[in-house]
């Protein structure tokens, strides 16, 4: 396995976010992680990256626990995430964001390679490359913050709920991009609240409730799932 | 000439001002701290820049020396005092800051006693051109060219390197910045050493002009450089070095033009502008509106 979460239980203060969570993700896998609004899918993603820990539990990535090490070296060990609500650098151009995404990286050649690579799968993020990342607009952060995170060359790409905010046609874009990133080889964690988007480019997923997983399976079955249709595909979806 | 010469004197003071007030503008963009022991630090610059004169270190090491020593102390001060509250309310750290101040000024006293002590005069030997009726030294000169080259320096860091860009994303996200794979604490470690090491430069610019050392020198220039950086927009740097040099110059020309039984004025038209510009730009002459991180 490339990633296993095994039991851990996060809190804020007294508020008990995450508990007794398990999963796995194999190496070439997309997964997801569904559920609604408050369920905790973004305090697992930060546990896993460094900028929470858990109580109890461990996290293995690549077999060595990493859930007690700081965020920067869990990113140098080659996992990177795409935070929820973007968090780019707003005050930075967009070059720069890009550079502080290799931050740790120490090959000049290499990385203006992979410069020009996200430029070539982000058209629009070259045109606007001397810009401060503020004034883009939602889409294009979204893509500068998937293209922020690749610039460090993960093994594991977290994402939180990349769609969160972006119109029908951004949407199919973004998830167009995470089928090709994945195909390029990079191992993807996904987060989301729109389940059958998620579950359509997934391998499999576990659904998530008030901090526990309740489901999990094979993405096919469980977007078919009668449960799963109910609470999470209803009428919107 | 008279005008030319009150405008040179300005810019001295100007500029130790925008090298404190970089200082206190650095730390308060990256953790949002108004650092009120930064005046003290310089403090302790102007002592041991002192002891290293007094033994017969020249100018130049003893200078290169103290910021060195006061950078590392920057750097322990942010580790014992502020770190620990990294997560507490921010004014629980603002009165930690209050704290480190008093610290540091009776820990001065202690050491080297209340008496203030002089210090040499640098601009012995130095040649000196007349203004007018006035005559200038060279130093005095040299210092503002070599303090607006030390900012110069700093901005290009700031902007242009791979460190300078890493701290300007830490201090706009610091768990993003995270996620990039930098070390946020040696990030904040390096600003205060950098903050420190200006401040202890400005302690030697302010011992040139006003050579007296006590334990309380900081505090008087440690509160005009704050307000220099709320001038000019605290947390963005150009502003700290505008700010400065604004607030230098004024003070300068008030002092010159005010009658001397008047000279108190000159600190109040000091604070009036502050509150003009706050009014008009709350956010300072170069800040940013505040916009809230979600
Ligand atoms: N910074 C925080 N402080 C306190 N409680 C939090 C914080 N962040 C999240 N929570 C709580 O933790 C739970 C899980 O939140 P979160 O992980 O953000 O869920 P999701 O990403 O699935 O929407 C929620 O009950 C939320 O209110
Ligand atoms: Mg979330």
């Amino acid at each position: 396995m490339l990633l296993s979460v095994d039991s851990i239980n996060v809190y804020y203060g007294r508020i008990h976010a995450v508990r007794d969570i398990s999963f796995e993700v194999a190496k070439g896998e997309v997964v997801t992680l569904i559920g609604a609004n408050g369920a905790g899918k973004t305090t697992i993603l930060q546990t896993i990256s460094g900028i929470l820990q858990p109580k109890s539990g461990t996290i293995k990535y690549e077999g060595v626990e990493i859930q007690n090490k700081p965020a920067y070296k869990i990113l140098q060990s080659g996992l990177a995430q795409v935070p929820e609500g973007r968090r780019i650098f707003t005050n930075l151009t967009v070059r720069e964001n890009l550079e502080m995404g290799a931050y740790t990286r120490h090959d000049k050649e290499g990385i203006t390679e992979d410069l020009k690579k996200s430029f070539s799968r982000f058209p629009r993020l070259e045109e606007r490359r001397n810009q401060h990342a503020g004034t883009l607009s939602g889409g294009e952060q979204q893509m500068l913050a998937i293209a922020r995170a690749l610039m460090s060359k993960p093994k594991l790409l977290l994402l939180d709920e990349p769609s969160m905010g972006l119109s029908p046609l951004l949407v199919q874009e973004i998830f167009r991009i995470i089928r090709d990133v994945n195909e390029d080889g990079t191992t993807v964690l996904l987060v989301e609240q729109n389940a059958q988007l998620a579950l359509s480019v997934a391998d499999r997923g576990y659904v998530l409730e008030t901090g526990k997983v309740i489901m999990s399976g094979g993405a096919k079955t469980l977007l078919v799932d009668e449960r799963i249709k109910a609470a999470y595909l209803g009428g919107e979806a | 000439m008279y005008f030319l010469v009150q405008l040179i004197n300005g810019l001295q003071i100007g500029s130790i001002y925008a090298l404190i007030a970089l200082g206190y503008t650095m730390v308060y963009g990256i953790i949002k701290l108004i650092n009120f022991a930064h005046g003290d630090i310089m403090m302790v610059g102007a002592y041991l820049a002192l002891l290293l004169l007094n033994n017969g270190i020249p100018i130049i090491p003893a200078m290169l020396i103290s910021m060195a020593g006061c950078a590392i102390f920057g750097i322990i001060i942010e580790r014992l005092a502020y770190k620990p509250l990294r997560k507490s309310s921010r004014l629980s750290a603002l009165i930690t800051a209050i704290g480190v101040s008093l610290l540091l000024q009776n820990a001065a006293m202690l050491v080297f006693g209340s008496a203030a002590r002089t210090f040499p005069d640098l601009t012995k030997g130095m040649p000196s051109f007349q203004l007018g009726s006035n005559s200038v030294n060279i130093l005095t000169v040299i210092s503002i060219v070599l303090a607006i080259v030390v900012m110069i320096a700093l901005q290009l860091f700031v902007t242009r390197s791979k460190a300078g860009t890493a701290m300007r994303a830490v201090s706009e996200d610091t768990d993003a910045a995270e996620l990039m794979g930098i070390n946020v604490n040696t990030t904040i470690s390096m600003t205060f050493a950098i903050g420190s090491g200006l401040a202890a430069f400005a302690a030697i610019l302010f011992c040139m002009a006003y050579p007296q050392v006590t334990p309380y020198m900081g505090a008087m220039p440690g509160i005009k450089a704050f307000i220099a950086a709320v001038l000019g927009g605290i947390g963005v740097i150009p502003g700290a070095m505008i700010g400065g040099f604004i607030l230098g110059v004024i003070e300068a020309l008030t002092k010159a033009y005010i009658p001397s039984g008047y000279s108190a004025l000159s600190d109040a038209v000091v604070f009036a502008i502050l509150i003009i510009v706050l009014l008009v730009k709350p956010s300072g002459l170069l800040g940013r509106p505040q916009r809230e991180k979600v």
